[in-house]
């Protein structure tokens, strides 16, 4: 590749106060279209925007999340265009005076750590939804207008694909942590668009860019981004020039479509919102948000690593969702054992959420059941493979493990005497089996062992049916 | 002395969403030149270091809390709408 | 004479006696309406039914006891009124029938008990100063029809005026509630920016927008500013503040009264009748014990050329909601969606409002930006220094409201500049957001009213209201009604 690739990101997040941010209409997705509106949201002649508090707060733990320095003084200005679903024809936004600065995140891909660079954190209004209909009309619903927005503008610092994958990941998993936003792609809470530009190794200047849009997973955004970056070396190799377009991403031919050309920059007419007053940010009020932000993933990580004794593989995946991380410390502070909590964590909690396409939260699974269970196996009561039988009841069902134990009568046999009887019983039926043991097989043995399991319903405790069964045989 | 071409002001009706004649160009070309020389008036005036006024009142931090409310009906919602279907604006398709 | 020559607090005490109704009051306003409305054309919508049921229900209560109980009023129709046609005077907005909501002074009215009549006209979203810009019939001037009644609040004064209501509400952005007060020889009141809760005034210039009364007396417009002042929590440029009650600062009293008149009020292009009438009401003032200087605002001869540059360019924003998707008027020719918004715009708007809708988008536009917007809104901040340094010595501005007194209908609608030279003494006080009023203070050779203009400082509406309550006592302006008619 004779091409460097420069690729920048800007990230739309859905913040998920209880109100819109200039209006008291609820704010909650999936509605009917067009209830939960009011006549601020419609843009009605005479209506004023009053800033709900709640949006500056999460957009200020955002932005500190994301490491950014925090404006003392900010505001808001009108953005100036005409579109069906922006109902005053200016969105309320902010354009010199964004409410964080100067952030980074790091990522990491193959095993490389690497700083991307947050431009800025700016605060604003969601606009209504346009879909087309198949009778040649558009159709507006205007329940999404005025959700509060951050937009986050990254530096043009990844260099691949696969990093703006990283980054992304990255992203979201830590405003997911701040408690912010649903970052759902699906349900567009969170959203991207993608610039990307490509430039001769050693070259300074930045190549003409492109912007991607309708990319609507992570994966898409790397897929869009690897089309794009072979087009446009495909395009300067022959000798041609990269215009300033932007570009829609098809999801069935997974390549990037021409929307528009763009001709100098728009003309957006930015000036100070006169409806609302400057806002104020005091350390006070910074200090008051920064004390609420939980500890981020990496913290956590590390905290796993070196106070847990956790692998760094298993580690990073706990940490990956701030609701998987609770769980597990949940799970612990009930008495599970921290490498059989991380294990059953990854193992079979993960892999019954993704056989169901559901998430912890769906589950009837709690940390205590969990933390209970893993007790049980621990102390003996129940064995592993019981422990499976437990935790389907559990995951579908809820409920106290030891009930679920002594209710299906799945506690271990460890009773000696009643084990001795149910062996006796085999080895007079088995025979063949104890000369082969005597003569050095020990198939034989594990042979028994599986009669015995079988006999108790897999409940007999295996160290003790171990010993007794050597001990019984040795007797004859 | 500054004025206005009538590219300049039809590019700007286009920016405001306006369709205007010909003739109107021309009027507003006129009207919008003899203005804008009046406001030239202004560079008179040094300006430097002098902050721009947006708000005549020196308030902060204007806020409300975050409490949801209900106030109109889907059906009073589009009361007004020059069109609407199944509970949605419908406007000409934004496709060509 | 007519019920309306009564002052409220008169009415209140002829309610409270049982001397009258509530349906008296408003009969005397439909029956008036009907005898000049179709000369003076001060109503674009009645609302006659409701106010006729709430008079009835108002009869029947026996607790007369509210600020404006049964007091019939006009709403300037870029005011919303739930289940009310609000238009603006727009062909845009002819048929919006129902804002769904009341702003919020009308909310402070019904509270207080008031009966809106109907709703007044206008120039179209308040951008004009002779009414001429209204785009249904112009409202003209009661003291003479071949008259403006000035702008854009030409219909609220003229239907004070004229004695259809008792008291209307106005808007003013750069003189559109004082100058039409002075045209029609009324008391119109500016009040300090942020005084009145803005919600549900149709936005023309955000940052200069106030609501305000306009009435026949000082004391009735005292009255009804008490009722529509005061915090809203739906308007975050409203200021908390505590509202005094103006009426008690009526006292007549002006001894020691620190009065400032600047000279560029009473410069070269103000009228000779006019200024002889000012100079004549600082008599008065002198008489009162009041001390009057000539003063300076060095910056007022900048302030029209800056008001013009900062209210278009907000209204270049604030009108572009009107793109007929979820109100309005959407053009029947619209095929696509921005034909939509160009065909519906294009034909629900006149020539003004598209003119200053332009001048505000060139304004705003890349590259024009810090020449224009952003060099009047310093100007702006020089043209508030000069009234913050006048008023560290003294109470009030005083100067005429207007230049001249009211011109013939269709003198000036073909120079936009010349028409724009006419707010060149009110503009100054929206820049700076300081309240100011106009008040009666003689009529010209032609018999036309000639307005007085107090100006004071921020919040201190309860002087300004003092200084125009004794000259009001001392002269008999206001007592003065117009015999509506004209040479045509």
């Amino acid at each position: 590749m004779n091409f460097e690739t420069i690729i920048g990101l800007e990230v739309h997040v859905e913040l998920k106060t209880k109100s819109k941010i200039f209006s008291p209409s609820p704010n909650a997705f999936g509605a009917e279209p067009n209830t939960n509106v009011n006549p601020i949201d419609l843009g009605y002649p005479g209506v004023l925007p009053v800033l709900n508090e709640e949006a500056v707060n999460f957009a200020m733990k955002a932005a500190m999340a994301l490491n950014c320095e925090i404006a003392t003084d900010t505001k808001f200005d009108r953005k100036n265009y005409f579109y069906p679903d922006n109902p005053k024809a200016y969105q309320i936004s902010q354009f010199d005076q964004p409410i964080g600065e100067h952030g980074w995140i790091e990522i990491e891909v193959g095993g490389k750590k690497k700083k991307i660079g947050i431009t800025r954190v700016h605060l604003e209004e969601d606009a209504g939804k346009l879909t087309h209909g198949e009778d040649g009309y558009s159709y507006v619903d205007f329940n999404r207008q005025g959700t509060p927005l951050i937009e986050i503008v990254s530096e043009p610092d990844m260099r691949t694909p696969e990093e703006a994958y990283a980054y992304l990941e990255k992203l979201k998993t830590i405003i997911q942590y701040t408690g912010v936003s649903d970052v759902k792609m699906q349900e567009g809470s969170l959203r991207c668009d993608a610039n990307i530009s490509l430039r001769p190794y050693g070259q300074k200047e930045f190549g003409t860019k492109t912007e991607l849009k309708n990319l609507n997973s992570f994966a898409f955004v790397q897929k869009g981004l690897e089309f794009e970056e072979k087009r446009q070396e495909k395009v300067l190799l022959s000798g041609g020039e990269i215009l300033q377009e932007t570009r829609r991403f098809d999801e069935k031919t997974k390549e990037t479509i021409l929307m528009r050309v763009k001709e100098g920059s728009d003309d957006y007419r930015y000036f100070p919102e006169p409806d609302l007053v400057p806002l104020y940010i005091d350390d006070a009020w910074k200090e008051r948000i920064r004390k609420e932000i939980p500890e981020l993933p990496d913290a956590r990580k590390q905290r796993y690593i070196e106070e847990l004794g956790l692998s760094e593989y298993d580690a990073t995946n706990l940490t990956s969702s701030k609701e998987m991380a609770d769980f597990f410390e949940e799970t612990v502070k009930n008495g599970a054992d921290i490498k059989l909590a991380s294990n059953w964590l990854m193992g079979e909690v993960s892999g019954y959420m993704n056989k169901h396409l559901k998430e912890l939260h769906d589950l009837a699974l709690t940390p205590e059941g969990l933390g209970k269970m893993i007790k049980l196996i621990e102390e003996g009561t129940i064995s592993s493979k019981i422990a499976k039988k437990v935790f389907a009841e559990l995951v579908e069902k809820g409920g106290d493990p030891e009930e679920i134990v002594k209710a299906k009568g799945l506690v271990q046999i460890s009773d000696e005497g009643q084990l001795r009887e149910v062996i006796t019983g085999i080895l007079n039926e088995n025979e063949q089996s104890i000369i082969d043991y005597k003569n050095g097989k020990d198939r034989a043995l594990g042979f028994l062992v599986g009669q015995v399991m079988k006999a108790t319903k897999g409940q007999a405790n295996p160290p003790m049916v171990n010993k007794i069964l050597i001990e019984e045989m040795d007797k004859r | 002395m500054a004025s206005i071409t009538k590219e300049q002001v039809k590019h700007v009706a286009n920016l405001a969403r306006l369709e205007i004649t010909e003739e109107e160009a021309e009027m507003f070309t006129d009207h919008l030149s003899a203005i804008i020389s009046f406001a030239e008036q202004l560079n008179e005036i040094d300006t430097d270091g002098i902050e721009p006024t947006t708000h005549v009142l020196d308030l902060k931090n204007v806020m409300r809390k975050d409490e949801p409310r209900h106030w109109i009906t889907r059906e009073e919602a589009l009361k007004n709408a020059p069109d609407h279907k199944d509970g949605q604006f419908r406007v000409p398709s934004i496709l060509e | 004479m007519s019920l309306f020559d009564h002052s409220i607090k008169e009415l209140e005490a002829k309610l409270h006696n049982k001397e009258i109704t509530v349906s008296d009051l408003v009969d005397t306003s439909y029956k008036r309406i009907k005898e000049v409305d179709d000369k003076v054309h001060a109503f674009l919508t009645l609302d006659e039914e409701n106010a006729r049921s709430k008079a009835k229900e108002l009869d029947s209560l026996e607790d007369t006891i509210a600020k404006l109980f049964g007091i019939p009023a006009g709403i300037k129709d870029n005011i919303v009124t739930k289940g009310l046609r609000t238009t603006c005077a727009s062909q845009f907005l002819r048929n919006f029938n129902d804002p769904l909501y009341d702003a919020t002074v009308v909310e402070k009215l019904n509270a207080e008990k008031s009966i809106t009549i109907g709703k007044l006209n206008m120039d179209e979203f308040a951008m004009g100063s002779s009414n001429e810009n209204s785009s249904f019939t112009p409202t003209r001037n009661p003291w003479n029809t071949d008259y403006v009644p000035g702008g854009s609040s030409g219909g609220s004064a003229a239907a004070v005026a004229a004695g259809e209501v008792l008291f209307s509400l106005g808007s003013d952005t750069g003189g559109s509630i004082r100058q039409p007060a002075a045209f029609c020889g009324v008391v119109g009141l500016k009040p300090t920016y942020g005084l009145v809760s803005r919600f549900g005034l149709v936005a023309f210039a955000s940052s200069l927008d106030q609501i305000g009364p306009l009435t026949r007396t000082v004391e009735d417009n005292a009255r009804v500013l008490e009722v529509i002042a005061g915090h809203d929590k739906m308007d975050a440029t409203s200021a908390n503040i505590d509202i005094p009650t103006y009426t008690e600062s009526l006292t007549g009293d002006v001894k020691g009264l620190k009065i400032a008149v600047p000279k560029e009020y009473l410069a070269e292009g103000v009228n000779p009748e006019v200024k002889e009438a000012v100079l004549e009401a600082l008599r008065v003032y002198e008489s009162l014990g009041a001390t009057w200087e000539e003063v300076s605002l060095p910056h007022s001869k900048y302030a029209v050329a800056a008001y013009y540059l900062i209210s278009s360019s907000e209204a270049s924003a604030n009108l572009a909601r009107f793109d007929g998707v979820r109100y309005g008027v959407r053009s029947e020719k619209a095929e696509n969606m921005i034909d939509m918004f160009k065909k519906s715009r294009s034909e629900g708007f006149g020539e003004e409002v598209k003119r200053r809708i332009m001048l505000g988008t060139f304004a705003l536009s890349s590259g024009y930006y810090d020449a224009y917007y952003k060099k009047a809104q310093k100007v702006r901040t020089l043209i508030k220094n000069d009234f913050d340094k006048i008023f560290e010595t003294y109470d009030v501005v005083i100067g005429p409201t207007t230049p001249t007194p009211a011109f013939k209908v269709g003198e000036k609608i073909d120079d936009p500049l010349t028409m724009y030279a006419n707010d060149i003494l009110t503009i100054p006080v929206n820049l700076a957001g300081v309240p100011g009023i106009s008040i009666p203070c003689g009529f010209s050779p032609d018999g036309l009213p000639i307005g007085l203009q107090i100006i004071g400082k921020h919040f201190d509406e309860a002087t300004v209201y003092r200084a125009a309550h004794a000259f009001e006592q001392a002269t008999d302006h206001h007592t003065k009604r117009p015999q509506i008619g004209g040479a045509n």
